[in-house]
């Protein structure tokens, strides 16, 4: 459907344009005509009547307009008569040229296409992790990760609170290709549930528990009270052993990757803080934005990511 | 016509004034009245909640328009960036446009949906927390902040008056759907709506 200029106007309406178009133009050119002389003439000796206007007693005289400015306005009218003819301005006259903003931006559209596809189609055949090492191919893909990705990632790719880091091991997901791959193409949504109903005892000692799973500093005893619940309660996605569950995004809590570790906070408040109001996390799916192609590149460009290290 | 007769008088110059500066506005805007494509919605376009609509008077109100446009505009480099070009029927339900004229920061026309809701309250309480080459000022008085509701089934009979299709359910139950709620979270609701109506025609 042809959105932005559309169905024509009706034959009133371009009529109307029409007649006020050229009407303006031409009452553009009688006046120019009719005020093209003075009607002043001089007299014997070669004076000239003045308007009669006199201030500080300069007087104002009546002479035509300059030559050149007003062969400069004809010129005008006589290129706004041309461009009326070749270009769409005149109601439903579409103009000689057949220009359309529409047309304008599909011919655009379609000389990009046929100068990039191939390139990207070249890339498409070649597996992720080859085309990883390519670095011509890497070039092209750091642009467009920089335009989609960065924004939420970082422009060098480590992340921030809430958002992945993409150069380290911890994979929510899976770092293989066909992991990368269906993260970007679809999106992501993780949740963890807020668990406050476990009450703030029971929250304290899964902390612990938690803590003690990567072997940070922890309370033992607690951990220890703290390890029940956790089988009973957070084992379901993240394992028994707390090493996660990427088919569900259920972080590994054995390594020292902390998603929701603001700067400053200490690994136990972060949990703490998760276990009371659990988590959210949204990627948007970026297929539809940057279409297949270019999800394969990027893609590669992420998993290129670890390898440069 | 001599110019003396017009410049000696000055009723007849104001006159003469009035109907040359109006040409403009009678041939180029008048017709577009009168147009399917300024005046009927795009296929899906819903009026904006009441919660979204004091994240639009939010958006109004911090002169976000002052730095972002609302327009793509239809060259490759655009749509290529944002998403398919804006057209007239998604904002026929706009009063006023914020189409805006200056992009310090980028369009936002399409930027439903590109973002997390995460995303976007990290970045309006600290934009530099999340892109840290940011030069967009901190709204951190948005996370204070609460709307009361008061006012907001007034604006919705407003833009009814003026054609925008609100039912007289959706405008009772508007000032106890926002009550309370932080001015963040509004303008998230607006800010994610944005140019969803025509998704997927790229």
């Amino acid at each position: 459907m042809n959105y932005l200029w559309g169905d024509s106007l009706s034959g009133f309406w371009s009529a109307w344009i029409i007649v006020i178009t050229l009407g303006s133009i031409g009452i553009a050119f009688w006046l120019l005509y009719a005020n093209r002389k003075t009607d002043k003439t001089p007299d014997a000796e070669g004076n000239v009547e003045t308007t009669g206007h006199a201030a500080d007693e300069i007087e104002e005289y009546d002479n035509p307009l300059p030559r050149w400015w007003l062969q400069l306005y004809v010129g005008t009218i006589i290129f706004s008569l041309g461009y009326l003819l070749l270009y769409p301005g005149l109601g439903n006259f579409a103009g000689l040229l057949g220009w359309s903003q529409e047309s304008q931006w599909e011919e655009e559209v379609a000389r990009a296409e046929e100068r990039f596809a191939p390139i990207f189609a070249q890339y498409q055949e070649v597996p992720i992790p080859e085309l990883a090492t390519d670095g011509e191919a890497m070039q092209v893909a750091e642009r467009i990760y920089l335009n989609n990705c960065a924004i939420c990632h970082g422009s060098n790719a480590k992340g921030g609170y809430g958002f992945p880091n993409l150069t380290d091991d911890a994979w929510l997901y899976g770092g293989a290709p066909e992991n990368i791959v269906q993260t970007l193409t679809n999106g992501r949504n993780g949740l963890m549930p807020s668990w406050q109903q476990l009450g703030s005892e029971n929250i304290e000692n899964v902390t612990q528990h938690v803590l003690s799973l990567s072997g940070l500093e922890h309370d033992a005893e607690r951990a220890e009270r703290g390890a029940a619940t956790f089988a009973s309660v957070c084992a379901a996605c993240h394992m028994p052993d707390g090493t996660g569950n990427q088919a569900l995004g259920a972080p590994n809590l054995t390594d020292d990757a902390w998603l929701y570790l603001a700067p400053g906070q200490s690994v136990a408040d972060s949990v703490r803080q998760t276990l009371r109001n659990g988590r959210n996390g949204h990627m948007p799916a970026q297929a539809a934005y940057i279409g297949e192609d270019k999800v394969h590149l990027v893609a590669a460009y992420v998993y290129s990511l670890r390898l440069e290290d | 016509m001599k110019h003396e007769i017009v410049e000696k008088n000055v009723g007849l110059l104001a006159v003469l004034i009035l109907v040359v500066i109006s040409f403009g506005g009678l041939a180029e805007v008048v017709p577009l009245f009168f147009q399917k494509q300024t005046t009927e919605p795009v296929e899906g376009l819903e009026p904006l909640s009441a919660l979204e609509l004091e994240g639009r008077g939010i958006y109004r109100r911090e002169g976000c328009v002052g730095c972002h446009s609302q327009m793509v505009r239809p060259f490759r480099a655009e749509t290529e960036r944002y998403g398919p070009y804006s057209v007239a029927g998604e904002q026929v339900y706009e009063h006023n446009f914020l189409w805006g004229s200056k992009r310090t920061g980028p369009d936002l026309a399409r930027v439903g949906g590109r973002y997390s809701d995460d995303w976007h309250r990290a970045h309006l309480y600290n934009p530099r927390d999340v892109v840290p080459e940011s030069i967009m000022p901190a709204y951190p008085w948005l996370f204070e902040n609460t709307l009361d509701g008061e006012d907001t089934p007034k604006k919705m009979r407003a833009l009814r008056a003026l054609g925008v299709p609100y039912t007289n359910e959706q405008i009772e139950n508007a000032g106890r759907e926002v009550r309370g709620e932080q001015e963040i979270t509004a303008l998230i609701a607006y800010l994610q709506q944005l140019g969803t109506v025509l998704e997927g025609t790229r």
